[in-house]
């Protein structure tokens, strides 16, 4: 990328390599030198930001992950050491997130294929519309949902869940009777992530080249068979990606989480009332917090700005391992 | 087995336009059949009312009959995915699955039958149809490299053994060298020589020089002008058509005074 932008100044820059004698393209080579500078400057300021946000959560985040060196401490105020914090604060978000994916990435690409190859055209259009509006609303407004109406509704599945498969440790343990728990922000989550990867799964499924996708049907695919042969692998790395946004999203998700679950001790029940995710960690104690306490949690945002990371890399790692069937060449 | 083709009063239509007008025309098993005419003429709309590919566009249908050895494929009971998988089709552009390695695509026909074959039985059909697409000696090092790694006239042909693979009946290609330099040409044209011993090979093209090489019967379809629909002008062995043919303006088109 680079290098393709450094050659194209040169080449338009330089008066020796001008084949188009007496027309001067001054204009176009002063252009690219602005457009290249722009793109450098952006790449820059994003790599700053992020630069400048690490910075910030190590350096505040020291004397919570390091009481003895940095604060002169024992141990941390909520527990005895930061691990002992942290760990069933990421459990929790994990959980919680891993549900809306495991809840929202088929719905989501069913939806998105309805969309795309199935729906006539006057259908898919509102349809489309319709699933892009839910992303325009507020997740206080999903957080409230969630807390007044879902929450209530789920009661009786929990008693059944626990009925019929206590024996799994996610149903094991006393049905909430208030239905605020885990697995209701999860659902809560996944309807917030719904939108983000129907609309860009839509817009890959689109892509397809009708070219490939004539040649599955030229072999005497059905509609479905069509879908696997082509649409599927064609779109595989954009779906990983659209997925990773909304696994995002369902990380870093706060006020619904906040508003939903009525949070406690770490466990692996789904159905009782308990866990914690870091960002409602986070935004629930961090208006009381100072100190120590400010520090335990500034960490804990570190640690989810961490896994965000790591999850986008792997991410990237699943895509680029195809690279070669890709169809981009 | 190659069989015969036969369209009986042939309508074809884009929703309410009428692209194709009244076709009646037989093509011959074991031979190369071409169709030849202006750009809009409605020759490529025909060909894929063959293998009932033209209705996967929105709104196009065909009316009247299009037997297949005396079975009519338009029948209500037939179902269009069959008669695709017995009629092969090769296209304008070389498009072999770009997520799928050489080897891959040869079986895709097979896959999609959802057939389970031991491994050197599909070995034994990756290379019997590769050799029948003339592809082997190219590719036999390296059948897990992607298709779409290929030059264009190699995956034209990968293209062809694909279609080969699942031994169609009949094999349309739609301008099938138009994308190709001309060495690809000659290659994709020699297969098409051999393929005729075994299949009904119908091709379009734009250039009558192919069509005089590589086919034994030739149709000419042309259109009145803009918004009028495409009709089958002539039709009959190529030589005649090239060398004598009946209607004016099958000899304007052929002696290059339009088109």
């Amino acid at each position: 990328m680079t290098e393709q932008v450094t050659d194209a100044r040169d080449t338009t820059a330089s008066p020796t390599t001008k084949p188009w004698g007496g027309r001067t393209s001054s204009g176009s080579a002063s252009g690219d030198k602005v457009f290249a500078g722009l793109a450098y400057g952006a790449g820059g300021l994003i790599l700053l930001v992020l630069a400048f946000v690490a910075v910030f959560l190590i350096t505040e985040s020291l004397p919570a992950l390091a009481p003895t060196v940095f604060s002169q401490q024992d141990s941390i105020a909520s527990a005895d050491s930061f691990w002992v914090y942290v760990m069933p604060l990421i459990g929790g978000t994990l959980m919680a997130s891993a549900i809306a994916i495991v809840l929202a990435t088929p719905v989501a690409i069913g939806i998105a294929l309805y969309i795309s190859h199935y729906a006539p055209r006057r259908l898919a259009t509102p349809v489309g519309y319709v699933i892009d509006l839910l992303a325009a609303i507020p997740s206080v407004v999903y957080g409230a949902w969630g807390m007044i109406t879902l929450s209530t509704a789920m009661v009786p599945i929990y008693g059944w869940l626990h009925d019929h498969l206590g024996f799994l440790p996610f149903f094991a343990g006393d049905p909430s009777t208030t239905g605020r728990t885990l697995l209701t922000s999860g659902v809560v989550l996944a309807v917030m992530i719904l939108p983000i990867i129907t609309s860009l799964c839509r817009e890959i499924f689109l892509q397809t080249p009708k070219l490939h996708e004539e040649a599955a049907l030229a072999l005497g695919a059905t509609q479905w068979e069509m879908v696997k042969m082509t649409v599927f692998p064609f779109a595989r790395a954009g779906i990983i990606s659209s997925v990773m946004l909304g696994l995002g999203r369902a990380l870093g998700e706060t006020m619904a989480v906040t508003l939903v679950l009525s949070g406690g001790v770490f466990g692996l029940s789904l159905i009782s009332s308990g866990n914690q995710t870091i960002p409602s960690e986070i935004a629930l104690n961090f208006p009381e917090a100072f100190g120590m306490r400010q520090s335990e949690l500034i960490a804990a945002g570190l640690m989810l700005f961490i896994i965000t990371l790591v999850v986008n890399m792997i991410a990237r790692w699943i895509v680029s391992r195809h690279k070669e069937f890709s169809g981009a060449n | 087995m190659a069989k015969r083709i036969d369209a009986v009063d042939l309508n074809v239509y884009y929703g309410s336009f009428l692209a194709v007008e009244d076709v009646n025309i037989r093509i011959e098993p074991r031979a190369v059949t071409a169709f030849i005419g202006p750009s809009g003429c409605g020759k490529t709309t025909f060909l894929r009312t063959i293998n009932r590919m033209h209705e996967v566009l929105p709104g196009a249908y065909a009316e009247g009959k299009m037997l297949l050895d005396g079975e009519n494929i338009y029948d209500p009971h037939v179902d269009p995915v069959s008669i695709r998988a017995e009629v092969g089709m090769v296209f304008q552009r070389p498009n072999p699955f770009p997520t799928m390695s050489i080897r891959e695509n040869v079986l895709a026909g097979y896959k999609l039958n959802g057939t389970r074959m031991s491994k050197s039985d599909a070995d034994a059909i990756v290379e019997k149809s590769l050799r029948g697409a003339n592809l082997w000696n190219e590719v036999k090092d390296r059948l897990d490299k992607p298709g779409s790694g290929l030059s264009g006239g190699q995956q034209q042909r990968l293209c062809i053994a694909r279609t080969v693979a699942v031994e169609p009946s009949v094999i349309l290609m739609d301008e099938p060298c138009s994308a190709l330099d001309p060495i690809s040409t000659l290659a994709v044209e020699d297969l098409i020589n051999e393929l005729k011993k075994d299949y009904t090979v119908v091709i379009v093209t734009h250039n009558m020089q192919q069509a005089a090489r590589v086919a034994d019967k030739t149709a000419f379809f042309n259109i009145q002008g803009t918004g009028k629909p495409g009709i089958l002008i002539e039709y009959a062995d190529t030589k005649t058509i090239f060398q004598n043919p009946e209607n004016e303006q099958t000899i304007n088109y052929i002696s290059g005074r339009f088109g």
